[in-house]
């Protein structure tokens, strides 16, 4: 496969490391009334399509960025890729 | 013996005569001759023994689909098994040994399984060897496979070296035959990059075998032409005896190029095979076409072979596989065979050609009728014809060729589960509309079987892949035969009819898979084993297929083919490992102090990708223990040094460093003081320990975090994670600097005297106490870090300066500690300290230990976010009978307490149940003089001193022990404050 790296063009995706479902960002609030609920959920539930999968890659033999890679689980085509730094702003996250 | 069945012509280069052996008996062949073809002309039809049935067999097809004709080939470590004859290119010197046969190819003592055949039918040895259950591994097996099988292997270290490449290009053209070679052309002159690859090691595909001429020239000069103008450009890379193996994702093909296996002995300094990967914008598929044989009764003898392999032979290599040929076919291809070999001087018995609308001849006789039965034991000698009237002719012929259409090559076009269609018109499947992204097919593996059509449809695949404009250029005359063909796949009444030969699976087998409910074809393939082994069915699926459609009462289409997957030849294991294979498998990495220790002895120990002293043995001992023991004592006496430069570190810089380091760590990081060291304990979000380390505060901004040796990649990606994707606005930079600096542990009660005399800083106990770290210059000037920390519980230092000056400063502590007795110790000695000292490990870390487990519950902060910290408070890992870190040791000093022995109460039962934990670490320690180990136990914190039993049925231990702390030595920490 080759992944369409944001600030670096096609890259071969041997030279990612997958971690898995980009949900991973959406990290609950550790202070929720119901934190431990929500940690389980985030810990242990994923969805498992046969198709479009927004997924996290991580750029290990390259510039270390994590990208979320938007990939059919079906055929491996892939329709986008960002920085996940970019998606994590966009879904709220700061520090 | 000479070379009786040569012709005249053809494309071998007679002034290069190759002396070969086959089987012991020496032979002669030409330069451009494959095995194959040298053993035809040497009048040899015998090549092999069937996979099951040990019959006689000779060659099947000229080309890589071929399923019989395998041997064994060279001698000594380069003997390769299951090798194509017909793919073998001949080189002087060439040894070769015909494969599966007890006693010699011709007398084959395992022959009798033919005369077994009733027996030996499809799902044999499913229905046979069922009982009793035991035999199967002991008797059956054994003895079914050394009966059914192919090649040996010699069993020795491959010689050679693979290699892998990566080519990236505009265009990829798969095959150099009229199609391919007319898309390259119209490519290479629009400028683009291209890259034509073909399997044989003669470009031109099939018009190296024809009779048929392109314009004025012969089919073969035009191929010559046009590879001549193809290499005087330079946008194009043309590559023969290199095979495209699949088609992956993305435009990405594998290719294997064979660089020496058509030499003697391959160039020491090239790789034998290398394994190219290629990314392309746009590939054309021109793969061609694949001829398949008819089935009837005993079509399987030596001198029965595909009618387009005769003309291979005659045309190409000017063989004639025998000098009586009979031809048996439903479609004018048959026609074009006789005609060929007639030319040469080729006796034609008949052409046997099961439609009533057969074109006539002049030159031989054509009958009307199917071949019902062939006669030879080791060679054909007859073949009967049973002509329309009924009646029966017996033809007398040494070879025989069958035509029964061609299939199209359309392997790569499946390879991204693409599905082939049904094309009424050649009664083959032709490629569907769902190919791999940016492939385009043409010529014969698109189902135009003229060469006419290959050069047209090349040409327009050229001009659509590249985008070009404007008219086509005029293509130059060809042949343009029309297709006329009556499917006809099996001879009514046949049984023995083989229609896979590699594996022996004959039409009957088809008809009992059917007749016990295997009718899909995925079900048929593993049922009878159709379209298995190294040949993948390229000649018997399409038979097979038929035969079970008839029988289902359905079309062909709605039986569908099995799944094409890559590779499309068998590829070497050699060339798929390329050079990673034994010590280059993987990286190796080397410390800065490795040449010193080398130079003082030190035994290594691979640690992921790095190599590290396990100890230094001196003159006189005689085992590891004994080296390890004193370099445990002389470092608690006097002082040790030892390389720690493997442990991960990580540079963390930023305003938001500190804050960082809270979320990463479940204890606390920002009130440490610039100047100081904390021990920090990282957990996964689900609670469970993930690794361990310190970090120091060098400055407001600015920590050093160290990892574990074999954890440091993983930590670093983890910590990558928390600041992109967590919490993206973090102010924090991290680098891995694991590599840049050289690190030293100095531990022992002298090692700040020796340090003293190193560092230009004073670092007496008031100035630099325990925990302190700081930016520092040692000999004089030379930038360097110190960290009072200590693994081994003794007063110690870590001291780290840039990896160049590594060996250097390991040369200065040796040379500076020389009054000390100064010790290396290597990492047997440091787990040994660790042990004694009840340090966790990566062998507590053991993923599925939590801080609670570990003895730091309390460390794990509530007050802040942390990874893990949330789901550590979950109720199945709190609360009682949670395990806990405990030391052990044996109630009788001489006793072992080996790691991975489980703790069983003193009077209770040995069983899971009743298990109440286990040893992780376990050593010899000098310092107290019998063995000691570290482990969890259940409510271990309430039980020191508890008699138990440590147990481990595998290995027969059985021992008293008793709980202690886990700290064996200075449980108050005197000494690394001192």
């Amino acid at each position: 496969m080759i992944i369409d790296h944001p600030l670096l063009g096609p890259r071969d995706a041997s030279e990612f490391t997958y971690m898995g479902d980009a949900k991973l960002i959406d990290r609950p609030d550790w202070q929720s009334q119901t934190a431990a609920q929500e940690f389980y959920e985030y810990g242990y539930l994923r969805d498992n399509p046969a198709g479009w999968h927004e997924e996290l890659w991580f750029h290990e033999a390259g510039d270390r960025s994590w990208l979320v890679v938007t990939r059919n689980t079906v055929t491996h085509d892939i329709s986008k890729v960002e920085l996940a730094r970019d998606v994590a702003r966009a879904r709220g996250r700061s520090k | 013996m000479t070379q009786v069945n040569r012709l005249a012509g053809g494309q071998i280069d007679r002034t290069k005569t190759c002396n070969f052996t086959f089987d012991g008996n020496p032979y002669a062949g030409h330069s451009g001759d494959t095995l194959a073809s040298a053993l035809l002309a040497n009048g040899v039809r015998l090549m092999g023994r069937s996979f099951k049935y040990h019959r006689p067999r000779g060659v099947l097809t000229a080309g890589s689909e071929e399923p019989n004709a395998l041997v064994e080939l060279r001698g000594g470590a380069r003997q390769e098994p299951n090798t194509r004859a017909t793919t073998i290119e001949l080189y002087d010197g060439l040894l070769a040994k015909s494969q599966n046969h007890m006693g010699s190819l011709r007398f084959d003592l395992l022959a009798i399984n033919d005369r077994l055949s009733n027996f030996l039918t499809a799902g044999f040895y499913y229905k046979t060897f069922m009982w009793p259950a035991a035999f199967w591994e002991k008797l059956y097996e054994p003895i079914i496979r050394k009966a059914a099988g192919l090649g040996s292997l010699s069993l020795k270290d491959d010689p050679d070296v693979y290699d892998k490449g990566f080519l990236h290009c505009d265009l990829l053209i798969i095959g150099a035959g009229p199609a391919g070679l007319m898309a390259a052309l119209i490519a290479g002159r629009a400028g683009a990059d291209v890259i034509i690859a073909d399997e044989d090691f003669a470009l031109g595909g099939r018009l190296n075998s024809e009779t048929l001429s392109i314009a004025d020239q012969s089919g073969a000069d035009w191929a010559a032409a046009t590879i001549a103008e193809l290499s005087s450009l330079p946008n194009v890379r043309i590559m023969p005896r290199t095979t495209v193996i699949g088609a992956f994702d993305h435009g990405i093909y594998g290719a294997v190029e064979r660089v020496g296996d058509h030499l003697h002995t391959p160039d020491a300094n090239k790789p034998r095979q290398v394994l190219w990967r290629i990314y392309t914008q746009k590939t054309i598929l021109a793969a061609g076409a694949i001829e398949r044989p008819i089935a009837f009764e005993n079509n399987d003898r030596p001198g029965i072979m595909l009618g387009s392999a005769l003309r291979t032979y005659a045309n190409r290599f000017a063989v004639a596989a025998d000098k009586r040929v009979a031809i048996f076919t439903n479609n004018n291809d048959g026609h074009r065979t006789a005609a060929d070999l007639h030319a040469k001087g080729v006796k034609i018995s008949a052409v046997v050609d099961v439609r009533p609308d057969a074109p006539r001849s002049m030159d031989y006789e054509v009958l009307q009728g199917e071949v019902v039965d062939t006669k030879g034991r080791l060679g054909l000698t007859f073949a009967e014809v049973k002509l329309a009237d009924g009646s029966i002719r017996t033809l007398e012929c040494g070879a025989l060729g069958m035509s029964g259409g061609w299939n199209p090559n359309v392997h790569m076009t499946c390879h991204q589960r693409g599905r082939p269609v049904w094309n009424d018109g050649i009664a083959a499947f032709v490629p569907g509309a769902d190919l791999p992204t940016g492939m385009i097919v043409a010529g014969a593996a698109n189902g135009d079987m003229s060469t006419a059509g290959a050069l047209k449809g090349g040409a327009t695949a050229a001009k659509l892949a590249l985008g070009l404009k404007g008219r086509l250029p005029k293509l130059p005359k060809a042949e343009d035969a029309p297709i006329n063909l009556k499917p006809f796949w099996y001879v009514k009444g046949c049984s023995r009819a083989w229609l896979d030969q590699q594996n022996d699976v004959t039409v009957k087998d088809v008809k009992l898979s059917h007749q016990e409910g295997f009718r899909s074809v995925e079900h048929l393939k593993r049922y009878t084993t159709l379209g298995m082994a190294t040949d993948q069915g390229k000649t018997s699926n399409m038979g097979g297929l038929a035969i079970m459609a008839e029988l289902a009462g359905k079309a062909i289409p709605e039986v569908g083919t099995t799944i094409f997957r890559p590779p499309y030849t068998p590829t070497a294991i050699g060339a798929l490992g390329g050079r990673h294979r034994g010590q280059e498998f993987h990286p190796k990495r080397l410390t800065p102090s490795h040449k010193w220790a080398e130079e003082h002895g030190a035994v290594f120990v691979e640690v992921g990708n790095w190599l590290r002293a396990q100890w230094f043995p001196r003159e006189g001992e005689t085992t590891w223990r004994e080296s390890v023991d004193r370099e445990v004592l002389a470092t608690r006496k006097s002082v040790g040094v030892c390389d720690v430069t493997t442990l991960g570190k990580v540079d963390v810089q930023g305003t938001d460093a500190a804050d960082f380091l809270n979320k990463i760590y479940c204890n606390g990081f920002a009130k440490l003081a610039v100047g100081k060291t904390r021990y920090g304990l990282m957990l996964r979000e689900d609670g469970i320990a993930m690794d361990d380390g310190t970090a120091a505060r060098l400055a407001e901004d600015h920590f050093v975090v160290t990892t574990t040796t074999a954890n440091a990649l993983p930590v670093y990606r983890h910590m990558e994670f928390v600041r992109q994707c967590l919490f993206p606005d973090i102010d924090v930079q991290l680098i891995s600097t694991t590599e840049a600096w050289a690190q030293y542990a100095v531990a022992g009660p002298n090692s700040r005297n020796l340090l003293s005399a190193i560092v230009d800083q004073v670092i007496s106990n008031e100035a630099f106490p325990f925990m302190a770290c700081a930016n520092i210059t040692i000999c004089g000037g030379l930038r360097a870090r110190l960290f009072r920390i200590s693994f081994s519980g003794e007063l110690a230092y870590e001291i780290a300066v840039p990896t160049e000056y590594g060996d250097a400063l390991m040369r200065k502590i040796m040379e500076v500690g020389a009054q000390y007795d100064v010790t290396p110790y290597g990492t047997e000695a440091l787990g040994v300290m660790r042990i004694e000292k009840g340090h966790a490990a990566g062998n507590e870390l053991n993923g599925t230990t939590t801080a609670l487990n570990l003895g730091m519950a309390r460390m794990v902060s509530k007050k802040k976010d942390s990874i893990g910290s949330t789901l550590s408070e979950r109720d199945g890992l709190n609360g009682d009978g949670q395990l806990s870190q405990v030391g052990i040791k044996p109630v009788d000093p001489n006793d072992p307490v080996p790691a991975g022995a489980h703790l069983m109460d003193a009077d209770g039962p040995v069983d899971a149940a009743h298990d109440q934990g286990y040893a992780t670490s376990a050593c010899y320690s000098p310092h107290l003089g019998h063995a000691i180990a570290i482990g969890f136990l259940k409510n271990g914190t309430d039980r020191m001193g508890e008699r138990m039993r440590l147990v481990s049925p595998l290995t027969g231990v059985d021992v008293q022990v008793e709980i202690t702390s886990a700290h064996f030595i200075d449980p108050e920490g005197e000494r690394l404050r001192a």
